[in-house]
């Protein structure tokens, strides 16, 4: 076998990749409400996080790894609606009381309210897919079936969202809602419910990258596990420039693989230093985001 | 039929309409004239329910529209091309008329060929991004836009501006003939108080937020004072 597979640059690659469409999900929700309602969720990694807890609360009355899933979108879709509802629909355009602000309170509470109730110590979600990573001609490969599970999942999610944006009637109605909430009104479209649903759909983008990564033999469920990997899916938002949901992806792509060989050949600690400088310099090069087309906004 | 009562909106202390009565009749073009800052505007997004009429009604035949959303408004049959025309510069021609068709139960396919025949040019572009067209092209798109969903009224907000002579002459004459050959209502703000009569039925001139005339076009575009006072029509 070809050691080239096994070598220390693709092992960094695959590896990175790996953690860096963790950051590429997150980038990508916190575009989607961007996009749509104009506020940065700070809460974008602690929502999907309590939604995790809740569904795999079901674990302990006996149901599967898929049921759990499914309870755990359930869940999301409904925090995601009732959070836009009952506490964000009242900030829109009140820049007196600021977003930021309130939805950071609201992160500090459900972090709160999840240790109380499940507490800090991290559970382990068993994953039907074995962490241990193949073998090639006795050297170990960097990927394992669990891996495989996380890159692939994370693809046909990014696909569905793309998807969803390009090709159908939802899709545009949302992209018109966010660009021009008043014209979408006076064409028909219930703005305010396209809105909530903005929400719905970024969370369980949300709720699914936090199973990816809670689902890994080695991390577990905690009610941190979101908060590294909210602070590089933001930097990976803001490189990839807040309007542009590809851009977000491949940023927080890039990110995840410039990460892993920073860990490999410098040190762990040198990670985050060097990721906010690769933001600084990005921002210094394009305000708007390396992947935001300058178009006019609206006419 | 569009029947508005004693219609009364204010911007805090600044009334923008004082008791506004009037009617836009079936199938008719009734002219909104009036300056700048007359409230020509906030009549319309009054009718549209973007603006909460402090007193007063509007109805569209029985039905009063006051306090109801303004989707709701427009799925009721009424199609308003804003101030500024609201083309989405980021979509494409097309999606920006699959837009306006959503709310419709009519045939997408049928609907967006009827546009093209009508507005040719749109054709032509359809697969262009709309902040690409020229200012006439972009006003046929937004009226392309409200009339796919096959509204009962259309009210157009300064349709005219920013366009050239030629070009406003054209439009009038589209918005003159559509009225022709359907049962459409049109309700058409504008300063051009000139082109705007020359296809009007009827006329209701605001000035600074009250209605000094409202009668025949005709007969308003005879009136020498209106035409000097408050229609800036000097011969
Ligand atoms: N959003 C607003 N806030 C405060 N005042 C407004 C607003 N919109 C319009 N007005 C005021 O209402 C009056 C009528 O404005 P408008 O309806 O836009 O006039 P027109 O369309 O005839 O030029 C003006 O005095 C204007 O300053
Ligand atoms: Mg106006």
């Amino acid at each position: 076998m070809d050691p080239f597979l096994t070598s220390r640059i693709v092992t960094d690659i695959l590896g990175g990749l790996t953690n860096g469409v963790s950051f590429g999900m997150v980038a990508l929700s916190l575009v989607l409400i961007w996009r749509s309602t104009g506020v940065l969720n700070f809460a974008q990694g602690a929502m999907p996080m309590f939604a995790t807890y809740v569904g795999f609360a079901l674990l302990s009355y006996h149901f599967g790894y898929w049921a759990c899933v499914v309870a755990c979108i359930i869940a999301g879709l409904l925090i995601g609606g009732l959070t836009e509802r009952l506490l964000v629909r009242g900030l829109y355009g009140k820049p007196e009381i600021n977003p930021i602000v309130v939805m950071v309170g609201f992160l500090i509470v459900l972090e709160a309210v999840a240790a109380a109730i499940w507490s800090s110590t991290p559970r382990s979600i068993p994953s039907p897919f074995s962490s241990i990573h193949w073998q090639l001609a006795g050297k170990p490969f960097a990927l394992s079936p669990f891996t495989v599970y996380e890159i692939a999942s994370a693809l046909l999610v990014m696909a569905a969202v793309a998807a969803l944006f390009r090709f159908t009637k939802l899709g545009l109605q949302l992209r018109a809602s966010a660009l021009a909430p008043e014209v979408s009104r006076l064409l028909g479209v219930r703005v305010g419910r396209l809105l909530t649903l903005g929400w719905m759909l970024s969370t369980v983008v949300g709720v699914i990258t936090t199973i990816l990564v809670a689902s890994n033999f080695f991390t577990g469920l905690t009610p941190q596990v979101m908060d590294g990997i909210f602070a590089y899916g933001f930097i990976a938002a803001a490189i990839g420039g807040l309007e542009s949901p590809v851009g977000a992806i491949i940023a927080g792509v890039v990110l995840g693989v410039v990460n892993q060989f920073v860990t490999d050949y410098v040190n762990q600690n040198a990670v985050i230093i060097i990721a906010l400088a690769i933001l600084i310099v990005s921002l210094m090069i394009r305000p708007s985001g390396v992947f935001t087309k300058s178009t006019q906004r609206r006419v | 039929m569009i029947t508005i009562e004693d219609l009364t909106v204010s911007f805090g202390a600044v009334q923008a309409l004082r008791n506004v009565s009037m009617i836009a009749e079936t199938g008719k073009i009734t002219a909104v004239l009036g300056a700048n800052g007359a409230g020509k505007t906030t009549l319309l997004r009054a009718i549209s329910g973007l603006k909460e009429p402090k007193r007063g009604t509007i109805r569209m035949g029985e039905r009063n529209l006051v306090h109801r959303r303004t989707e709701d408004i427009a799925r009721l049959g009424i199609g308003h091309v804003p101030e500024g025309r609201g083309v989405i510069g980021e979509f494409t021609v097309e999606e920006n008329l699959r837009l306006g068709a959503m709310m419709a139960k009519v045939n997408l396919q049928k609907g967006l060929e009827e546009q093209y025949e009508q507005f040719p040019v749109l054709g032509e572009r359809r697969k262009q991004h709309a902040a690409k067209l020229s200012g006439g092209e972009r006003q046929m798109l937004a009226m392309a836009r409200a009339l796919i969903a096959k509204p009962s009224v259309l009210l157009l907000d300064e349709p005219s501006l920013g366009l050239a002579p030629l070009v406003t002459a054209q439009l009038m004459h589209t918005i003159h003939s559509l009225c022709e050959s359907s049962d459409l209502t049109v309700i058409l703000v504008e300063q051009n108080a000139s082109s705007a009569l020359r296809i009007a039925h009827h006329a209701v001139v605001l000035h600074v937020g009250r209605v000094v005339a409202n009668d025949d076009a005709s007969v308003v575009a005879a009136d020498e004072n209106l035409r000097q006072y408050y229609l800036g029509l000097v011969e």
